[in-house]
């Protein structure tokens, strides 16, 4: 009785550790299913690196450089602004915050994490908006730049707390050892301990930005949503994920335009799949 | 003339009276071995020379330490010129996880106004030299330094403070992670430095104390109950607690 009891238990933790193998392929299969149908009607290179998407027009176009192009600017721009606050306010937690700054600013970069999206949107929509728009005499402050900025926030507590711990965990004799060397606190800093953290440190980097180019509400909200090639950072774009939240709804299940959705997130699947598992690599090269 | 001299040290960890008025003499191109049984206070002894203790929270000193004439316990003391004046080498040998060539042209690169290239060549060289790695280690000065062997990465550690040029160095149980042979060559090694440095040894390994030092001071619960000749306190102890413990009744 108790050994068939055993069994029991035995399997059920054994489905439900197969279950979450299960939905991810099976949502992938689906991804593909529907994604792939779409190079029937137009081939994977025009697709990629088509310049125009117009998906309602007729014949529609569907070449999604613009939104990849959207979606890179943004991170890229989030990317400059998030990785130097992000590290250096870091290595201030780390190393130089005496202990009772330090429990606060962990603590705020915590609430920083915490605050929904869709209110960072908002947030930016009604302040950093109009603030783009008076500083650089634009017609419209929905830019990339403002989405890069309020992006910038999402990432930053990811990067903080992870490339926190990074240098958190480099053994105190590096240090030690370099001051007994005669270093200052900050060559010690950046001679000894960011090269030790260096993989933990890009670790963080990439997990910021996997959030920041899965990020669809605060963008869709901020960005302006025009899905041409932009030319500098100071035009509105339209990112791959605004796109399918956007779209999605209005799309004609089995139309050409609901198949270049699903594409689009093949695409986006295909990036941040690249990204976490570069991060991992760097994860663990570390231990 | 004395390199070190220590007059009514005390020091305290919060309110933990970890060093009681320790007077005492260091001199130059010698050894002095520093005995004593766990948490006798000799590390803080010795890190009170580097003033490495200024890292720890909460500790307190007084009294005075006159390096070269110098008190370097005065609060406008520069603490990188003392650091590179007396170099430390540690109990687990810490090489920074850079190549074995960077660890070593570390401190010129942090001490050097301009950094000249082909200067770095040589010191790797004179330095690997001076620890007698260079043999072994020419081929590899690449290499990750955390892929020596123990002996190595310490012997290393040695190497990068040699090329500092410090005058004096401050050994805190830098063969209590070795084996007996790794030992015997960190001993030799030190035989062969003391012409050219002072140095201060900290070691539980009486043995090693008797082996390799000129001077030698024994110190329990925090004071300095001897201090004198290693010959003098091996085989005739004044103090019947440094007797006590160089015949292995405690410690």
């Amino acid at each position: 009785m108790k050994k068939i009891k055993e069994l029991l238990i035995e399997k059920l933790i054994l489905i439900c550790g197969l279950a979450s193998i299960f939905f991810v392929l099976l949502i992938f299969l689906f991804l593909l299913k529907e994604g792939l149908a779409v190079f029937k009607t137009v081939s994977s290179f025009n697709f990629l690196f088509g310049k125009s998407w117009y998906p309602i027009s007729e014949p529609p176009a569907l070449g999604i450089l613009p939104l990849i192009m959207g979606s890179l600017l943004v991170t890229l721009g989030a990317a400059i602004i998030s990785i130097p606050i992000g590290v250096g306010c870091a290595i201030y937690i780390a190393e130089i915050a005496p202990l009772k700054i330090k429990e606060i600013l962990k603590a705020g970069i915590e609430l920083l994490a915490a605050i929904p999206s869709v209110v960072l949107g908002f947030i930016g929509m009604v302040t950093l908006v109009p603030l783009v728009k008076t500083v650089f005499h634009l017609p419209t402050g929905l830019t990339a730049l403002s989405g890069a900025i309020m992006l910038a926030f999402m990432a930053m507590p990811t990067i903080v707390s992870i490339a926190e711990d990074a240098l958190y965990s480099v053994p105190k004799t590096y240090k030690e050892g370099a001051l007994a060397l005669g270093a200052t606190h900050w060559q010690a800093i950046w001679r000894v301990m960011l090269p030790a953290a260096s993989s933990g440190i890009v670790a963080a980097v990439m997990l910021g930005i996997g959030r920041v180019i899965g990020e669809t509400m605060a963008v869709m909200m901020i960005t302006g949503n025009a899905a041409v090639m932009p030319n500098s950072i100071l035009v509105p774009v339209r990112t791959l994920t605004a796109t399918i939240a956007a779209e999605m709804g209005e799309a004609v299940v089995g139309a050409e335009h609901y198949f270049a959705l699903f594409a689009v997130g093949i695409v986006l699947f295909v990036i941040s799949f690249a990204i976490n598992v570069t991060a991992d690599l760097f994860l663990h090269k570390r231990q | 003339m004395a390199k070190i001299l220590t007059k009514g040290l005390d020091l305290w960890y919060g309110s933990f009276h970890a060093l009681k008025g320790i007077n005492s003499s260091f001199e130059a191109n010698r050894i002095t071995a520093i005995i004593g049984p766990s948490g006798c206070g000799k590390s803080t002894l010795l890190r009170v020379f580097n003033r490495m203790n200024d890292l720890i929270e909460g500790v307190r000193t007084e009294g005075e330490v006159l390096m070269d004439d110098k008190n370097i316990l005065s609060s406008d003391m520069d603490l990188v010129a003392l650091r590179k004046k007396a170099g430390m080498v540690f109990q687990r040998p810490n090489p920074f996880p850079l190549s074995v060539y960077e660890n070593i042209v570390f401190g010129e690169k942090i001490h050097a106004e301009k950094v000249a290239r082909d200067r770095l060549d040589e010191i790797v060289e004179t330095s690997l030299k001076c620890v007698l790695l260079w043999d072994e280690l020419k081929d590899r000065l690449s290499e990750s330094a955390l892929r020596l062997s123990l002996e190595q990465k310490q012997r290393l550690c040695i190497a990068r403070l040699l090329a500092v040029k410090p005058d004096i160095l401050l050994m805190d149980e830098p063969c209590s992670t070795l084996d007996p042979q790794a030992t015997a060559k960190v001993e030799e090694l030190m035989r062969e430095l003391k012409v050219r440095y002072t140095i201060i040894i900290v070691t539980h390994n009486m043995q090693q104390a008797a082996r390799v030092s000129d001077d030698a001071g024994f110190m329990l619960l925090g004071e300095l109950i001897e201090f004198g000749k290693t010959q003098d306190i091996f085989t005739a102890p004044r103090d019947k607690r440094t007797e006590d413990y160089i015949t292995g009744r405690y410690g």
